[in-house]
């Protein structure tokens, strides 16, 4: 599992192994204040590196 | 004092001194007066009191046939008066920490008997029956064998009294997660400096806020070939259906929603709703791939670079939620995804 959250001290803290830093607080997987276009790129680029995070040795 | 207190020691086979695992299936037994160590047990107790048997039990049968164990062991404990049991230490050893707790609880709610477990901080038997009744931390080893039994005696030898009792702290027992008011001699803002001296003083301090420990888990292997994985996607963002069926709260927990996304490429505003009293929630609804990247991940297996996606996402609304509710929740939708094949998953969290 590769969490994809904003404060990653907290996640470290409950014990997640494999956490990457996240859109926001509101919008994990986006960011509002970017185009459409540029927010789809930033999700796709977020979303393969957590894929990567899940293929790395912890 | 004109009568002495009662007392009954709970062993396993090993410290009745009966046999090691090989004897693990001795049944329930009760001899008159101590064993081993509970002559260092009679020692600590003192004049007052007087171990008046010894209760013992294989650690296998106990934890294979609980119930049998107990009716037959509090059977002497009632037979013998007892008006304070005794159990362990079990140190580490968890079978033996899970019999002392299940006896100590058992005498306490059925027989209204005054009862101390004793074992290791980390032995299972302390997370379960801790809340439920007064467990010394023995530490791992037998090493601290006597001190252990001097505390057990003293905290046992006051609840056979209905004597008040103090602090975890001050009585050397594992904390019971009860809060008692007390008033206090000086303001917080004075404590909180004099805790804060005395740590930069390097000098022992005690905080009035125990903070939560969580167990953490083991990194699950890392994922091979993505082109062949199957990734589910999970959120504690509060994700819902609109209209919310399956009724899952926006804040504190108990439940979670599966959403069927079977030939759903992406999330609509109008069909999907964050359900959260902990974020705003305004910029998921308008586009609840910034919560959940379904759209994304489409994509990328439509491109062969990860091999599916999971047919159900998988969400529950995580403000302020109870450490115990989230691991079961966890665990519960852990044990559905790999029931189900998933060889991956991404969380999104708020």
């Amino acid at each position: 599992m590769t969490q994809i959250c904003t404060m990653i001290p907290v996640a470290k803290e409950v014990g997640s192994l494999r956490a990457i830093a996240a859109g926001g607080i509101v919008s994990p997987t986006g960011n509002p204040e970017l185009s459409p276009e540029k927010e789809k790129q930033f999700r796709r680029e977020l979303v393969l590196r957590a894929l990567q995070t899940l293929q790395q040795e912890v | 004092m004109s009568q002495k207190i009662r007392v009954v020691h709970y062993l396993n086979q090993f410290f009745a001194q009966i046999g090691g695992e090989d004897k693990g299936d001795v049944g329930p037994t009760v001899k008159a007066g101590v064993i081993g160590a509970g002559r260092a047990l009679q020692q600590a107790l003192g004049e007052d009191a007087e171990v008046v048997a010894t209760i013992f039990c294989g650690d296998n049968f106990f934890a294979e046939q609980q119930e049998q164990a107990i009716n037959e062991l509090l059977r002497h404990v009632a037979e013998y008066k007892a008006e304070l049991l005794i159990a362990g230490p079990a140190f580490e050893s968890g079978r033996y920490g899970v019999a002392c707790g299940a006896i100590c609880q058992a005498a306490q709610d059925k027989l209204r008997v005054a009862s101390v477990a004793g074992m290791d901080e980390d032995n299972v038997g302390a997370a379960l029956y801790r809340k439920h009744i007064y467990i010394v931390n023995s530490g791992a080893t037998i090493a601290r064998m006597v001190p252990t039994l001097q505390r057990m005696a003293a905290l046992g030898l006051k609840l056979a009294r209905r004597d008040a009792i103090g602090k975890p702290a001050d009585e050397g027992y594992l904390s019971r997660g009860i809060k008692r008011n007390e008033l206090a001699a000086k303001q917080p803002a004075e404590r909180a400096v004099d805790m804060l001296l005395a740590k930069l003083a390097g000098k022992e301090f005690h905080s009035e806020i125990a903070t939560p420990k969580f167990a953490g888990g083991k990194a699950a292997a890392p994922l091979g070939d993505l082109r062949s994985a199957v990734i589910a996607l999970v959120t504690d963002g509060g994700l819902v259906v609109e209209g919310n069926p399956d009724k899952i709260e926006p804040g504190r927990p108990t439940r979670f929603t599966t959403i069927p996304i079977h030939n759903v490429n992406t999330l609509a505003a109008d069909k999907y709703d964050a359900v959260h009293s902990g974020y705003d929630t305004a910029s998921a609804n308008l586009d609840p791939n910034r919560l959940v990247p379904l759209d994304t991940m489409r994509e990328l297996a439509r491109e062969g670079v990860i091999g599916s996606v999971h047919e159900f996402i998988h969400s529950t609304g995580g403000a302020h939620a109870a450490v115990d509710n989230a691991v079961q929740i966890g665990r519960q939708i852990a044990d559905q995804l790999k029931a189900a094949g998933v060889t991956g998953v991404i969380l999104t969290s708020t």
